[in-house]
């Protein structure tokens, strides 16, 4: 089967990870949103292994996983702290930067 | 020719809408966690889609890694925060979601004729080959592993241990004054009760009526009403606490009626 399909069904994920991010006010739902549009990348990397008979973007999978992870636990620590002083997990309740 | 449909083909023609569908979900739900579950339900239907595009290794590391430790750091997370809070509805950029779905539908647009475009076609190789190389696909990943990319490898666990030290030292608050001894507070509590004369002693025990005697009972005082300080203030915030005067009249009123039968029966 070609990559093709593939790439339509992740360029679908990867643009409503991006409207989420756009849209969303809770930073963990803008956050997750972030973590769909790293799985439709994924996708396609995988799907293209397949199709050129090339391990190397399962391999580049595999570290953007490790990546996530690691970004997941500090971005959401992040979260927690904010959480922590505003009482809130909304992206609109830290304006201490706004002029 | 007969059109062939491979195992392949069937997987993603099932699991594609599945995709889609709870991806919309992290776009619609109001609250966080039917979000957090709907983006764990692509995330195992995306590891289905690896199966079928033989990267086995990469599927169980989705689930593991994905849907079992970061998708479950979110809910932990969520569960920290408040489940009950949904998201707020209101547009602070007038437009904004309107605008937000145009850029989307110009971005996918941009990604499909764009990119897709000029990826389209090209040779269909297969992965058996290169498993074969090594023996399997996940000898094949471990040889480019810790071949080609183990300086990248190596360079991921320290990634992964700046990340952990990193969500110590976030997670970690530091105390802004020294924690106050008994003694202190005990101090205090005698400076509070000399300059506003609050009561230094432990706080009055929620109200026993006869049939009540919850911690949403507030205390009735001498005069008959309720004494604010006998429940928690938790509690009075959340409207549950019992309405303690009407519950003593209730027991006021059969312990009259009983005394007035009694009476009657004096009398006669």
């Amino acid at each position: 089967m070609s990559p093709d399909n593939y790439v339509y069904l992740a360029a679908i994920l990867f643009t409503i990870g991006t409207v989420g991010v756009m849209t969303r006010r809770n930073a963990l739902v803008a956050f997750m949103s972030v973590e769909l549009m790293l799985n439709a990348a994924n996708l396609v990397m995988v799907a293209f292994a397949l199709a050129r008979g090339n391990l190397d973007g399962q391999i580049a999978t595999f570290f953007v996983m490790v990546v996530a992870a690691a970004e997941v636990v500090v971005g959401l620590s992040i979260i927690i702290t904010i959480y922590r002083t505003r009482r809130s997990t909304s992206v609109d309740a830290a304006s201490l930067l706004k002029l | 020719m007969i059109p062939l449909v491979t195992g392949a083909e069937v997987t993603f023609w099932i699991v594609a809408p599945l995709m889609v569908l709870g991806a919309l979900g992290l776009l619609f739900f109001r609250k966080a966690v039917y979000a957090a579950l709907s983006m764990a339900f692509v995330m195992v239907n995306l590891a289905v889609l690896y199966a079928s595009l033989n990267a086995m290794f990469l599927t169980f590391v989705q689930i593991i890694v994905y849907t079992g430790a970061i998708m479950m750091l979110f809910l932990f997370v969520l569960m920290l925060v408040g489940v009950d809070t949904p998201d707020s509805i209101v547009e602070t950029l007038r437009g904004q979601r309107w605008s937000a779905g145009l850029a989307g539908l110009g971005l996918l647009g941009l990604i499909v004729f764009g990119i897709g475009g000029a990826l389209a076609g090209g040779p269909q190789v297969g992965l058996d080959d290169a498993n074969a190389v090594h023996g399997g696909n996940v000898e094949s990943l471990a040889a480019l592993i810790f071949g080609r990319y183990v300086f990248i490898f190596e360079l991921t666990s320290a990634l992964l241990i700046t990340a952990a030290v990193g969500a110590m030292v976030l997670g970690q608050h530091a105390r802004v004054r020294p924690k106050p001894t008994q003694r202190e507070m005990a101090r205090q509590r005698m400076v509070d009760y000399a300059a506003s004369g609050l009561h230094p002693g432990t706080l009055p025990n929620s109200g026993v009526i006869a049939r009540h005697n919850s911690i949403a009972t507030p205390a009735l005082l001498p005069d008959g009403t309720i004494s604010e300080a006998s429940v928690s203030p938790a509690l009075t915030s959340r409207g549950v606490i019992l309405d303690s005067p009407a519950l003593s009249r209730a027991t006021a009123e059969a312990f009259a009626a009983i005394e007035g039968v009694k009476a009657e029966e004096d009398e006669e």
